[in-house]
């Protein structure tokens, strides 16, 4: 009896100690005493459930324990361009946990005779959401991990056959806490939705992964809740339960930075309906070398620079640490504009600027960015596109139109780093590039930046003071 | 048990809503780390040994949910300790272990 005593005291503890990791996850400082917590209290709950009296033989509990340190080590190694996939990677395990243990409570209580409608229907749920997790996790690993194509892969009549496949996985479910012993429609939903999970995922593009990545974390949570109700388990559904809302909370942030819907997102395959390119009018743009945009640099007061993960992808982040070094030691005013998609998951683009050695004060949210562009000098944009095209302000017919965006063209001056003239990611012409105060630095963001770093520091040496 | 559901998702709204942006990162490999307390049901699966077929699951279970405790309290860790505020020597990071407030 006292095990069990303990173990309800040790999951007490743990529930406390998960809520106030996240609590200290308010701000960086406090942010590393949050993962301390979330061990302790996760150390208190494995101990606790070790010395349960039910548990009988712990020799395959030391090799999956074994196994998740081999390969979960190693998976925390990953350089920070793939935290996403890893993020999805560890989602798909989650769901698959979830729906593996649905399995094992079906069959342990199947041959005890001890189903009932309501463990029937929490297993059906938890299986539901744990399989479609797993396999939607495993298609949205791939996508980031560009083994599967990025581009939405669509056929006719797609969202009518996915809503089909979920309501035949609801109809098993219902069907099943009816009649619970009917194991063939157990085994239909465990297909049915590990289907759903691919197909609900192959329509979504790359652009769309900061949201589907939320969603597919409350997924998780919500599988794990469900796993709770299974087992008639607290501290699963209190865990469970914060996962599920910061998920959700992450989803609404990331739709609304886009200013799409949840349905919009998961039916609408984004990059899908492209308007044709209108016959290209005769448009100018302006160049600059790297001394020029030297120049502007170091003549400014005030310099925003708006990363986007074009940065990234050219590695050019410890560029843009030396610029912001060599620009704040001559008392220029540096900042960084994050926009709150920038990167493929929530929050990307600050980690990578945090791996450059860049302090976070000089992280600006998109939103507290704006009110300051128009006093600022120079807005250099370093392979950022969509986040700052004005024509999401008043284009009603671009793709983009309504989405929030970082007032770049309000700058004094703007200068854009990129590599040709070709539309970005999502295909959209930018207006931005063709504005008479922006300047276009062709060429490899990591080059060109390169370039730049250099003109700025060989200018101190010999201009002078400036 | 359908309470406790409520009242936990209500206070994670109001705990993750004042979480920084800055860190809404390593806040997702945090969270997905607690769900991971889905081991210990899959502990008492692998451990009741009710049959060979639970057994395995449970197990495959177990390791799922083990990798991503570990995977996620450290990546979670490493990407936090990046975080560093202004008026730092540039390359500070020599023993973290003693004094890191």
């Amino acid at each position: 009896m006292s095990g069990h005593n303990f173990l309800e005291f040790s999951y007490l503890v743990a529930a406390a100690l998960f809520i106030l990791s996240l609590r200290w996850l308010n701000h960086p400082r406090t942010a590393r005493r949050g993962v301390a917590a979330g061990v302790a209290g996760m150390t208190a709950a494995i101990i606790g459930t070790l010395m349960a009296p039910e548990i009988v033989a712990y020799r395959w509990i030391e090799v999956a324990f074994v196994v998740g340190f081999v390969v979960g080590v190693p998976l925390s190694w990953v350089p920070l361009t793939a935290v996403p996939q890893r993020t999805a990677l560890s989602h798909a395990f989650g769901g698959l946990a979830a729906g593996l243990v649905g399995i094992a409570k079906y069959s342990h209580w199947f041959d005890t005779h001890e189903l009932t409608t309501f463990t029937t229907s929490a297993i059906s749920l938890e299986v539901i959401l744990g399989f479609l997790t797993f396999t939607g996790s495993l298609m949205a690993a791939g996508k980031l991990q560009e083994i599967i194509p990025t581009r939405p892969i669509t056929y006719r009549n797609q969202n009518l056959v996915n809503l089909l496949l979920l309501a035949l996985a609801v109809v098993s479910a219902i069907y099943l806490s009816i009649n619970p012993n009917f194991w063939p429609a157990f085994v239909a939903l465990i297909v049915l939705s590990l289907g759903f999970g691919v197909l609900l995922i192959i329509p979504i593009g790359g652009a769309d992964m900061p949201t589907v990545i939320s969603l597919l974390n409350s997924y998780a949570g919500l599988s794990a809740v469900a796993m709770g109700f299974v087992l008639q388990n607290k501290l699963l559904i209190t865990a469970g339960a914060l996962d599920g809302s910061s998920g959700f909370i992450l989803s609404v942030i990331m739709c609304r930075a886009m200013n799409r819907s949840f349905t919009n997102v998961l039916f609408g395959a984004f990059g899908q309906v492209q308007a044709v390119q209108q016959a290209a009018e005769e448009k100018t743009v302006k160049s600059a070398t790297p001394q020029d945009v030297a120049d502007l640099l170091t003549n400014a007061d005030t310099v925003v620079i708006i990363p986007g993960y074009g940065m990234a992808v050219a590695q050019a982040q410890h560029r843009v640490h030396e610029l912001y070094d060599q620009l704040t030691k001559r008392g220029v005013d540096v900042k960084f504009a994050i926009h709150p998609v920038a990167g493929r998951m929530p929050g990307h683009m600050n980690v990578l600027l945090a791996e450059a050695e860049i302090p976070y004060e000089s992280l600006v949210e998109m939103d507290d960015i704006n009110p300051e562009m128009p006093q600022t000098d120079v807005a250099l944009v370093v392979g950022a596109n969509d986040v700052v095209n004005p024509a999401a302000r008043h284009d009603t017919h671009s793709p983009i139109y309504g989405m929030p965006i970082i007032d770049a063209d309000k700058a004094h001056t703007v200068i854009a780093i990129k590599r040709s003239m070709n539309p970005g990611f999502a295909g959209i012409d930018n207006e931005l590039y063709y504005s008479d105060r922006t300047l276009m630095a062709f060429g490899d963001a990591k080059q060109v930046l390169g370039d730049v770093v250099k003109a700025v520091a060989g200018e101190g040496v010999g201009a002078g003071a400036h | 048990m359908f309470f406790v559901f409520m009242l936990a998702t209500f206070v994670g709204f109001q705990v993750i809503q004042n979480v920084s942006r800055l860190l809404h990162t390593p806040l997702m490999s945090l969270t997905n780390a607690i769900s991971a307390i889905a081991v210990v049901g899959s502990i008492l699966i692998a451990g009741e040994q009710f049959s060979g077929f639970t057994t395995i699951l449970g197990t495959v279970a177990v390791a799922a949910s083990m990798t991503n405790i570990v995977s996620g309290f450290l990546i979670t860790d490493r990407m936090l300790r990046m975080f560093r505020e202004k008026e730092r020597r540039p390359k500070a990071e020599g023993g973290n272990a003693g004094t890191a407030r």
